[in-house]
């Protein structure tokens, strides 16, 4: 696991994601200056986070990478929690406690 | 407390945002001590996280890096992951857009989920603000979370080596992105477009370089803005006036 990546690679992901991340925040805001965008992309737009975001935790729930990838009750259970609690207290900062305690449970009780 | 002078949307913006301190706090350990399992030199890993700025573009581009994958798919990738950030710098537009070149350079540098999700309810609530005191508000809600990120960083790739596999550590990631979404869910099309994403993503693991996550989140997308419309339909038939 500790075996340092071949440098190369490791510098072009990092050199590459620099420009890359920066060039797709800067391409709206820095090109498009104070021009608008149409309705139906800002329809659209509203809803990245809320679709991209679940997209990419739904399959490290359903296959946790702790237990190898075998779909896990305890790893389940404690997500559906801390989404709930989240869901109902409009708060990030009690879920993501819940998160942290949810994260102990599986710890001391999930080997 | 009314914003009144650029200073006083600085610091509200700097108030506001530091509660989600002890959110990009652990995440920037999480991703230290991520980056020091995988083999980065704490030099590396302080590189990656100040020139990339994108916690979910990093852990996607580690992950993908220990898995063996090759370089243009796990570049592809986590930018992909990091698409959101371009449509979030899409919907500050019509509000910070107006601002001299080197701000806007700045102010997409500095554009992440916490930054972003402060300041469009700010505009959004307070449309009286002036452009140089939307501006500073922005950069106000990172003065907290971008030095957190950084200082995390650092200490998670310190201690990193030192953490066993056997922790499960891994997990961390997913819940804390878990915690972030149920508060977003603020209206039924919110709703719509995180359960249509949540029910394309898992058949969608099946696409090959990972695209499954790029098809499952414009479904999400595509039914949030369908379900949008739909409800603000059902509103006019409603009340028309």
């Amino acid at each position: 696991m500790t075996q340092a990546p071949d440098p190369t690679l490791l510098w072009t992901i990092i050199i590459g994601l620099a420009i890359g991340s920066f060039a797709l925040r800067f391409a709206f805001i820095g090109l498009m200056g104070g021009r608008s965008m149409p309705p139906w992309l800002m329809r659209h737009l509203r809803y990245t986070a809320v679709a991209i975001i679940p997209a990419l935790v739904t399959p490290l729930v359903v296959w946790p990478t702790p237990t190898g990838g075998t779909p896990s009750l305890p790893h389940l259970a404690v997500a559906a929690a801390v989404f709930a609690l989240g869901y109902w207290t409009r708060n990030v900062l009690i879920a993501m406690g819940s998160g942290a305690v949810g994260f102990l449970l599986l710890f001391l009780f999930s080997g | 407390m009314a914003i009144t002078t650029t200073k006083s949307a600085f610091w509200k913006g700097f108030r506001d945002g530091a509660p989600f301190l002890l959110v990009s706090g652990p995440f920037g350990l999480l991703f230290g001590v991520l980056a020091a399992e995988a083999g980065l030199i704490v030099p590396e890993a302080m590189i990656f996280s100040l020139s990339v700025f994108a916690g979910s573009a990093q852990f996607t581009a580690l992950q993908l890096m220990e898995e063996n994958t090759p370089l243009v798919i796990i570049l592809i990738s986590a930018l992909a992951v990091n698409l959101r950030v371009a449509m979030y710098s899409a919907s500050l537009t019509p509000y910070l857009g107006g601002a001299p070149l080197w701000q806007r350079a700045c102010a997409a540098y500095l554009t992440v989920d916490q930054s972003y999700a402060l300041s469009i309810v700010q505009f959004e609530t307070h449309p009286q603000m002036t452009l140089s005191q939307r501006m500073a508000y922005f950069f106000g809600t990172n003065g907290c979370v971008a030095p957190g990120w950084m200082i995390a960083t650092y200490i998670g790739a310190l201690v990193g080596t030192q953490i066993p596999a056997s922790w499960g550590l891994d997990f961390v990631l997913p819940l804390a992105f878990l915690a972030m979404i149920g508060p977003m869910l603020r209206t039924p099309a919110h709703v719509v477009a995180c359960f249509a994403a949540v029910a394309t993503a898992l058949p969608a693991t099946a696409l090959p370089y990972n695209l499954g996550l790029i098809v499952a989140g414009l479904v999400g997308m595509m039914a949030g803005a369908q379900a949008e419309v739909w409800l603000e339909r059902r509103q006019t038939a409603k009340d028309p006036s």
